[in-house]
């Protein structure tokens, strides 16, 4: 009855272990993968009065133009990237649905497309589920989690893959390129022919250096599809809504598939996207309250044995199980039961990783304090 | 503003430990800054807001109350302000622009008390010209506090 692309997708190995947590009441979660922040004010009283308005119809299928031309007023002013809103942007329902379509218009059955990895869960899985093969390009806690461009150029000569994904600030790592590590890896991109979706929806949230888009490198444009949205930033998540940046070809691809499937994207999430990107002070005072949390809670994993490497961007970082030889799930699982804190298994983000365990800051620092103790405690009683 | 006092400004009550932590400063760093601040009156003091209307006991009545006066020669406002800010009931004083020049915050025990304060401590001073009273019938935020019982965040315990 189901067809065989869609069984031969692996069930999540730890959807059990998910619905453990689910279960369970009181517990300290560290295991969201969303902000704890509500959307700005502005941005929810724009959709209400949109609503009152009466705007509940369709939109064009790129999108409402308004919301396009603040998007490419805004990758202009902040990154110094143009992008035609006629026909170089489409708004898209999250970054979820842009991947999909950018994978659908750029693959046919059996092309191939590399993934970085600790990936997020959705990656291989899209690319599956459009009939590519998947090709992983894993990184190490030895190199921070960031690809290394001699492995890069490995892979690329090898596979000859079609596309490949990158995303940063990396889910489930936190980590994220500096400019000149960008052109490094640019630097051995460029030269093959394979189309680079570049997933930034966390592209706000960064602590050190200022996010910059592949697309915005000398010449990559052409060959970038830029995906973004507001989710993480404005903390928009059940909105739904995102866009996709990209040379018009590949642009005008996805808008057809997305005109059959989607339509548009739903005009009150459009209409509150626009807004968003009016509202500068709510993002950096959430950056702001993440840094400090990110400084407290990689400081206190460090301390109590869990190596982590130190993330610059999103609210996730990675840390190594490594010292307490265990299972990232086993580790979850007792952790979970034995102290009442969740936290995600490396394994999910990659069978190379299950000696780690993801962890999401977006949380108060009470609690992560609170965390840490438990943590603490349940290490000493496991025994290094 | 420095990190410190944002922090402060949210929470007096941190420990120093917690706020050497996240401003990345030794105790002894932190606990000399904030010496410095309160030296300088830029920390003022540390108190607690409380949301009155949530206690079970009587709570006490608050009065916005505009008041008009005369300036003075060579003081302006400075010396009137003073005469009236000095009565304890007077919780806050503000000189504004507008129709009217000193805004007041007033507590009483009851409306009684505060009527009687405006009309046997306020309105005869011989500068004040007139004075207009609000009653304070709820208070939905008070500096930066929601009141009010607002949602909580909606997320699921585990995402991707």
């Amino acid at each position: 009855m189901i067809s065989k692309r869609v069984e031969k997708i692996p069930p999540s190995g730890i959807r059990e272990f998910f619905d453990l947590v689910l279960s369970k009441p009181n517990i300290i979660s560290l295991g969201v993968g969303e902000p704890d922040f509500i959307a700005p004010w502005r941005v929810r009283e724009r959709a209400i009065t949109a609503l009152e308005e009466g705007f509940t119809s369709y939109t064009s299928n790129k999108g409402l133009k308004i919301l396009r031309r603040t998007i490419a007023s805004y990758l202009k002013k902040k990154y110094g990237l143009s992008y035609n809103p006629e026909n170089e942007i489409l708004i898209t329902v999250g970054v979820s649905q842009g991947l999909d379509l950018a994978l659908r218009t750029i693959i046919d059955p059996q092309d191939k497309v590399v993934v970085v990895s600790p990936h997020y869960v959705a990656y291989p899985a899209l690319v599956e589920l459009n009939l590519g093969k998947v090709v992983f390009l894993e990184t190490t806690s030895q190199e921070g989690f960031k690809v290394n461009s001699k492995e890069l150029h490995r892979i690329l000569k090898k596979e000859k893959p079609k596309a490949i994904i990158l995303n940063y600030p990396s889910n489930p790592t936190g980590v994220t390129y500096s400019k000149e590590e960008l052109k490094k890896i640019w630097s051995v991109l460029s030269k093959e022919d394979v189309v680079v979706i570049s997933d930034e929806i966390y592209g706000e949230i960064v602590y050190r250096e200022p996010h910059i888009p592949l697309a915005s490198l000398k010449g990559a444009k052409s060959k970038v599809i830029l995906l973004n949205g507001f989710s993480k930033g404005w903390a928009m998540t059940g909105f739904r809504i995102g866009y996709a940046c990209g040379p018009k070809k590949i642009i005008e691809g996805m808008t057809k598939i997305h005109s059959f499937n989607m339509l548009c994207a739903p005009i009150i999430s459009q209409i509150a996207g626009d807004e968003a990107l009016k509202c500068r002070g709510e993002v950096d005072a959430m950056v702001k309250e993440y840094r400090r949390r990110r400084d407290f809670i990689v400081k206190e994993l460090n301390r109590i044995g869990l190596a982590t490497v130190k993330p610059e961007g999103a609210f996730y970082c990675f840390p190594s199980l490594k010292k307490y030889k265990m299972d990232s799930l086993e580790f979850a699982k007792r952790l979970l039961l034995e102290e009442k804190v969740a936290v995600v298994p490396g394994k999910a983000f990659g069978a190379s990783y299950q000696g780690f365990i993801r962890i999401s800051y977006a949380n108060s620092l009470e609690n992560l304090k609170e965390a840490i103790i438990r943590i603490e405690r349940f290490l000493k009683n496991c025994g290094s | 503003m420095d990190e410190i006092l944002e922090i402060l400004e949210e929470n007096a009550r941190i420990s120093i430990e917690d706020l050497a932590r996240l401003v990345k400063k030794s105790k002894k760093e932190v606990e000399e800054a904030i010496k410095k601040y309160e030296k300088k009156g830029i920390i003022a003091k540390y108190k607690t807001i409380i949301n009155k209307g949530r206690l079970k006991e009587e709570t006490p009545v608050v009065a916005l109350i505009e008041v008009r006066v005369t300036p003075q020669k060579d003081v302006g406002f400075d010396n009137i302000a003073q005469r009236i800010y000095r009565f304890s009931e007077v919780k806050s004083c503000y000189l504004l622009s507008g129709t009217y020049d000193l805004l007041l915050v007033v507590e009483g025990k009851d409306i009684q008390t505060v009527a009687r304060f405006v009309s046997e401590k306020l309105a005869p001073l011989s500068s004040v010209k007139g004075t207009t009273t609000h009653f304070m019938l709820k208070k939905y935020k008070e500096d930066g506090v929601i009141f009010v019982k607002e949602e909580k965040n909606k997320r699921l315990t585990i995402t991707y």
